[in-house]
């Protein structure tokens, strides 16, 4: 009987094992099988990267497997400065930015292609009275000059700035245009376009900013200098707090077949329709 | 005969070496995490500076003059955490109390699967309820312009360490033997004394034990916290924003790069080192209540 038992324990700790060795042999074998059949477009392309373009990016996506049904789509919503880490290392095949590569970037062998255009929209609670804000007031705001709405045409409140987390597309894109590199004084430091969101449709006397692809009823987009944040404007140049949402890829190498069908699917004429019901600006 | 023993034996020596194996993954795990830390986080506190490093009081780690001081990260994971045992303790141990000793077995036995509950619900899920109700309740009860502060941050993690305080407190005080207690009753005092001036008394190292779990569980919390605390690196304060040392490596590291990405390990070498001694209290605990009982 004890002899049974051991063997038993044994064969139940060897299946331990091999289990352990075969899950990890396993997902090599998967990853082989999908690159070698890739060429008959089934296969898996990966994202990574901006969460303001989540909108955008879903729906192509959505779009695009629905016509490509062996293709696995899979997005990361972690932020332009991870999903451009993400791809320089090779963890995953486009990253997504919602800003322009840094030159050293560019040189430290990246690629970026402009997928879209996108307007930064400054939100306020809908309870907020304020409905336009000049970019001199934003960025006093932002530095912690003006603290007070009243002192902007709203009520007597102490404001709440609420900003990303400095990996951020939108913060880089907001950050340069209103001239606050570096020098906001934030009350929260948030690590989504939703989360700001939220929190502003939360709050009546905070302040943020967020990709207009994004935003929705929960908050209210003040008017910049008088111009509304409106797509046709971020297109015409009039609403100056916009950036470009980029497909990024490592220069000179080529991408999957499968990365490289979606690629070109979303930089076709036929995507420019499915970016503009997602709320960016198609850039052809 | 002969051959069975033999095959006995062989047989005795190959389940050894698969269980050996098997326990030297996790042995192995922790060394490797431990020289993979030392090795990644001692660089950058050389290249910063032990002393603006660990006493800095600006963290500006992507401004063009990067600052890298964590003394408001460690200071807030300190008072984050101290707050949540003041809070947490009183509460996980006459809970415990309650469930060990008072309860009849229904309630008890209901009482102690809603424990069990509270300590599988996902840290998110504290994040989540805390972003939704417990910050803007603060913002109402303390006429404060934004309620994601310390204080928020120290009432998610003060019920995040309940489970622990109280399952480990009640198996200390289950385990007190009950000729104590009878002998305590039958000398006239009553229940309430018993169990306050007898079995808590009979059971203080495993009591104390629970708290230290408690503080580990609290101290390495960084999802509830980073979704309540604001995340900006501010000195801590109870109503202002603040940055823990776990959300702080936590919001960064996916898009840190260079000494950045360094300061990050040796931010969780900190953080690590901070688990350590709270891990070596409380073996020291355990061990002196190993001994009171011998004794």
């Amino acid at each position: 009987m004890k002899n049974t038992k051991k063997i038993i324990a044994l064969v139940i700790a060897l299946v331990i094992v091999a289990a352990t060795f075969a899950a990890c042999t396993g997902k090599e074998t998967d990853k082989g099988a999908n690159n070698s059949k890739t060429d008959k477009l089934t296969g898996a392309v990966s994202t990574d990267g901006s969460t303001s373009m989540e909108n955008v990016i879903g729906a192509l996506g959505e779009a695009y497997m629905a016509e490509n049904n062996g293709v696995t789509f899979t997005y990361n919503p972690t932020g332009s400065g991870s999903g451009i880490s993400a791809v320089k290392e090779g963890r995953c095949d486009i990253g997504l930015s919602s800003r322009a590569l840094k030159d050293d970037e560019k040189a430290n062998g990246l690629t970026e292609t402009t997928l879209a255009l996108d307007g930064i929209a400054v939100i306020v609670n809908p309870g907020n009275a304020v409905k336009d804000l000049s970019i001199e007031q934003i960025a006093d705001i932002y530095t912690g000059k003006i603290t007070n709405w009243k002192d902007v045409g709203g009520s007597d409140a102490e404001i709440v700035v609420i900003g990303r987390e400095a990996g951020s597309g939108t913060r880089d894109g907001f950050e340069s245009v209103t001239g606050t590199k570096d020098s906001c004084k934030l009350r929260q430091e948030l690590t989504s376009t939703g989360d700001v969101i939220t929190t502003v449709s939360q709050n009546t006397a905070a302040i943020g900013y967020a990709s207009l692809a994004s935003v929705s009823e929960k908050v209210k987009a003040v008017t910049v200098g008088s111009v509304e944040a409106a797509e046709a404007n971020v297109q015409n140049g009039s609403y100056v707090l916009q950036r470009p949402f980029v497909l990024v890829t490592r220069t000179g190498e080529a991408l999957s077949a499968a990365a490289q069908s979606f690629f070109d699917y979303a930089t076709s004429e036929k995507a420019a329709e499915i970016i503009s019901a997602a709320g960016a600006i198609p850039v052809k | 005969m002969k051959g069975t023993k033999s095959n006995q034996r062989m047989l005795e020596k190959a389940v050894h070496l698969v269980f050996l194996i098997l326990g030297l993954t996790a042995v192995a795990s922790v060394l490797v995490i431990t020289v993979y830390l030392f090795i990644s986080g001692v660089p950058a506190i050389g290249k910063i500076g032990i002393i603006d490093f660990l006493f800095g009081k600006t963290w500006t780690s992507t401004s063009a003059e990067p600052q890298y001081g964590i003394l408001p990260f460690i200071l807030t994971s300190v008072y984050g955490t101290a707050g949540a045992v003041i809070i947490g303790v009183p509460v996980g141990f006459l809970c415990a109390v309650y469930i060990a000793k008072v309860a009849p077995s229904g309630i008890k036995s209901v009482m102690s699967s809603v424990v069990g509950l509270l300590a599988g619900i996902p840290s998110v899920v504290y994040g989540l309820i805390g972003m939704l109700v417990i910050v803007p309740a603060i913002m109402k009860v303390f006429n404060i312009p934004d309620g994601a502060s310390l204080l928020a941050a120290i009432l998610v993690l003060s019920v995040m360490i309940l489970p622990s305080v109280i399952k480990v407190s009640v198996t200390a005080l289950e385990a007190v033997p009950k000729e104590y207690e009878d002998a305590s009753l039958a000398l006239g005092a009553t229940k309430i004394e018993t169990y306050f001036k007898v079995s808590v008394p009979a059971a203080k190292s495993g009591i104390a034990a629970s708290i230290v779990l408690g503080v580990g569980r609290a101290i390495g919390e960084a999802m509830a916290v980073m979704m309540v605390a604001g995340n900006v690196a501010n000195m801590p304060s109870l109503f202002q924003s603040v940055r823990f040392l776990t959300t702080a490596v936590a919001s960064e590291m996916s898009y840190s790069s260079g000494l950045q990405r360094e300061a990050l390990f040796s931010i969780a070498l900190v953080l690590f080192l901070f688990i350590m001694l709270i891990n070596a209290i409380l073996n020291a605990l355990m061990k002196r209540g190993g001994n009171e009982d011998e004794k």
